[in-house]
């Protein structure tokens, strides 16, 4: 084992990301089917066009044009000026056209880059080759000797991100997809769920002896892997069979790999001996895109702040640490959940950071508390809050006979009218009930 | 320009096509001869030509994202050749996982 160890400290790992990411537009790429496909039964979202029956014509839709260039942006890419679709051509049934229309050599989106965080700490450059625009496919269900088909994922926009094999650890890796995934959800083009397998993570992986220049000529493609937790395993058990294999003399063959839980391994899925040919040719369906500096500067001009962006503000404008920061800009809601509370707390002489510690320290749970109630409990702790059950069962029945309205809205379904009794309450104590106690009273007056 | 067999049994499996033996000399004759036919074009000079992507020569032709109402599930299977609980069957194809890519 020791030896083992040693010897393993004389390889790297070298490795790219491949991600795909379905947008969340109304309708498909290239059809007016609506892409929500999610749990619906299965082929009753589709029609010619994305079934690939002969004589249907595409027609691109133009907002997952624009959530591509949205993206390419915020990876710092350059727009082209002039881009094409194109045909990647292969036999496999869950592609009813025998091709998919993506990009290959005029893709929307081109030489990009993103800052992440690397095992040790550092900051590292990641290269990002091209963000290109293209469609999903059908939903392929094996069972023994047959495969059952679902279309309605078929001409679902997807956007594939490719980077330069820039990965030098796992940690970059981890850190590289989270911050994409914030991206994504910042920018609202997606939700991202990997397990919806809206995100699909494929990673290039393979080793060389530290201080070869030159890439390997080989790759495992890791592939079909739906959460990071997996993906982050079956790299490191990836680097880990590749160094064995190549200290015991051995080659490592080019292919596909798929993680299995259970056994805590990679396993192969298909060998590749020959090299793809896709024999990509321009759609000849599909007129190119005309992309115009003014065009690319409105997109920019809309695109919300970036989570970098917004943490550095938190720190320059409310004096946070860069760990609050980091915390607060992790989604968009909070971030304006916590600006919020922050306005809120001029008016009453609550400082940002005390709102920022509270937040962060109460783990408070932005859906059940308002901005505001957040400044009461602050203050409340300040001038003794109201805690005492009895008390704020009192305040809660004036509440609700003081609400009728909110009464008759909560009991008719409309959980959020009761924001406004709490209100109520807060109200009546001058801000010090106790917030977190009161939401279980108010709710068992109501139903009883 | 005379096609080896072993480039037309590359070019019949990424068509998908199973070839015999004869056919596989046949095609090679015949294919080299397609090539040949088409190769006379090259014989324009098309050093300052710019190269036709689409024939319309229309460009930026985008739709709104708007939803229409799709087929009904048994509209889309009708010419399915066989089809189970609103789902197409084919022969198995695990062999091959290629996925999305």
């Amino acid at each position: 084992m020791e030896k083992g160890k040693t010897k393993a400290m004389n390889y790297e790992p070298v490795m790219g990301l491949e991600v795909h990411v379905e947008l969340n537009t109304k309708s498909k790429m290239f059809c007016k089917c609506s892409a929500d496909y999610f749990g619906k039964e299965p082929n009753t979202h589709t029609c010619p066009v994305c079934l690939g029956l002969p004589g249907a014509l595409p027609y691109i839709n133009k907002e997952a044009i624009e959530d591509c260039i949205k993206i390419g942006l915020a990876l710092n890419c350059s727009i082209s000026e002039v881009s094409r679709f194109e045909r990647k051509n292969y036999f496999y049934p869950d592609l009813p056209k025998g091709y998919q229309i993506s990009q290959y050599r005029w893709p929307l989106c081109v030489g990009g880059r993103l800052q992440v965080t690397d095992n040790s700490g550092q900051e590292v450059t990641i290269r990002i080759n091209r963000a290109h625009q293209e469609e999903d496919t059908g939903k392929l269900t094996h069972r023994g000797n047959e495969t059952l088909i679902d279309f309605n994922r078929s001409g679902v926009p997807l956007v594939e991100i490719v980077t330069e094999p820039d990965f030098k650890d796992v940690e970059s890796v981890r850190d590289y997809a989270k911050k994409l995934q914030q991206i994504f959800r910042y920018l609202g083009v997606s939700n991202a769920d990997m397990e919806r397998g809206d995100m699909r993570l494929e990673a290039n992986v393979s080793v060389r002896p530290v201080g070869q220049t030159e890439l390997p000529n080989y790759r495992v493609e890791l592939k079909n892997i739906n959460s990071f937790r997996f993906m982050v395993a079956a790299i490191e058990y990836e680097i880990k069979r590749q160094i064995a294999a190549l200290e015991k003399g051995g080659k490592i063959s080019q292919e596909t790999r798929g993680w299995n839980d259970d056994k805590k391994c990679t396993f192969l899925q298909r060998s590749k001996e020959e090299a793809h040919d896709y024999r990509y040719f321009p759609e000849p369906d599909l007129p190119e895109l005309q992309i115009k500096p003014d065009e690319v500067g409105k997109i920019r001009e809309s695109l919300s702040e970036l989570p970098w962006d917004k943490q550095k503000r938190f720190v320059r404008e409310y004096k946070l640490t860069e760990a609050q920061a980091k915390i607060l800009s992790e989604s968009k809601e909070l971030a304006n959940y916590f600006e919020q509370a922050v306005k809120h707390g001029k008016e009453h002489g609550v400082e940002a950071v005390q709102i920022a510690n509270h937040i962060i320290n109460k783990k408070i749970n932005i859906e059940e508390i308002l901005p505001t109630q957040i400044i009461e409990e602050i203050k409340g702790k300040k001038v003794g809050i109201v805690a005492d059950e009895g008390e704020l069962e009192k305040l809660a029945e004036q509440s609700i006979s003081e609400n009728p309205k909110a009464v008759a809205d909560y009991k008719s379904g409309k959980e959020a009218a009761l924001q406004v009794l709490i209100g109520g309450v807060m109200k009546l104590s001058k801000g010090k009930a106790d917030s977190a106690k009161l939401k279980p009273i108010l709710e068992k007056l109501l139903k009883g | 320009m005379k096609l080896t067999k072993d480039q037309v049994k590359h070019v019949a499996k990424l068509a998908n096509l199973p070839l015999t033996t004869e056919e596989e000399e046949r095609y090679s004759e015949q294919l080299s001869k397609v090539l040949d036919y088409i190769d006379q074009l090259n014989q324009v000079d098309t050093s300052n030509v710019e190269p036709t992507f689409n024939v319309s020569g229309q460009s930026n032709v985008m739709r709104e994202d708007e939803t229409a109402p799709s087929l009904s599930q048994d509209e889309a299977l009708q010419n399915a050749p066989k089809k189970e609980n609103g789902f197409f069957v084919t022969k198995g194809v695990f062999e091959e996982v290629e996925g999305s890519a």
